[in-house]
């Protein structure tokens, strides 16, 4: 799916990377909880979370992922947004909460249980 | 590379903000050696977590990362509290992190497990009031 698809589909406002909206993403994952994150790999992946800090965006550049969405009318703060930048992360925000965001996503079939587990 | 590649990072245990920002170069530095991609997100997954335990729990820390022909080795040292109980601390979902670092994101209880999964080998000697020592390896395709 494409990144500006996900901005279409949640109404989402770009924070940063207007640049990088067609880009692809193959796989989602909602979490505030950003072990339960890195615990599993996803390619090309959007992360949807409530939690603004700048370990959000930390934890996706560790797992190559492309895009951030802050739900709940979370606006992310400058730090976050410069770090974003530097990583080239797109970042959106949305009104809609973490559930419907991620259902409208999923129903429109950005699945994300294209989970990998790492070679080990 | 035959002889071997090091770096050693400071972990500020002060910052929750800058906490990752080893990892992010230790990112930089492999993908500039040509490491393939997926082993440096293997590594740069498990020193995240490791990195951001320092700053948790052992007011940072030093972290050195090897890199041979063979494999990524990675050495956390901190001069923290010690875990009294390694093998309950490998448990998915145990914490002792406090209610503050939960609402940062973190103290899930799912570092340590998270550092075992993505890592060929880890070691971890810890001594209560002393500090503790990780050292993980991911080894590179032969």
């Amino acid at each position: 799916m494409k990144i500006s698809t996900i901005r279409e589909l949640l109404g989402a406002t770009v924070v940063t990377g207007e640049d990088k909206l067609g880009e692809h993403v193959y796989a989602a994952c909602g979490s505030d909880m950003m072990s339960d994150v890195l615990a599993f790999v996803k390619d090309q992946a959007v992360l949807l979370t409530g939690l603004v800090n700048t370990q959000v965006v930390r934890t996706a550049e560790m797992m190559d992922m492309r895009c951030v969405v802050f739900v709940r009318d979370k606006q992310p703060t400058p730090d976050i947004v410069r770090l974003a930048r530097e990583s080239g992360i797109v970042v959106l925000a949305t009104g809609r909460r973490m559930y419907e965001a991620c259902g409208i996503l999923y129903s429109s079939g950005l699945v994300g249980n294209k989970v990998k587990e790492p070679a080990v | 590379m035959s002889e071997g590649l090091s770096f050693h990072f400071d972990v500020d245990g002060d910052s929750f903000t800058s906490a990752g920002q080893a990892s992010v170069q230790v990112k930089k530095d492999l993908r500039r050696l040509g490491v393939d991609p997926e082993i440096i997100r293997r590594v740069s997954i498990a020193m995240y977590e490791g990195e951001i335990n320092m700053v948790i729990h052992a007011h940072g820390g030093h972290a050195e990362v090897r890199v041979t022909e063979q494999a990524v080795e990675i050495i956390l040292e901190d001069r923290g509290p010690g875990i009294a109980d390694i093998e309950q601390a490998m448990q998915a979902g145990f914490s002792t992190a406090p209610d503050a670092i939960r609402s940062l994101g973190f103290g899930a209880g799912m570092g340590l497990p998270n550092m075992k999964r993505y890592t060929d080998h880890m070691d971890i000697q810890s001594t209560v009031g002393v500090g503790t020592r990780i050292t993980m390896r991911v080894d590179l395709p032969q």
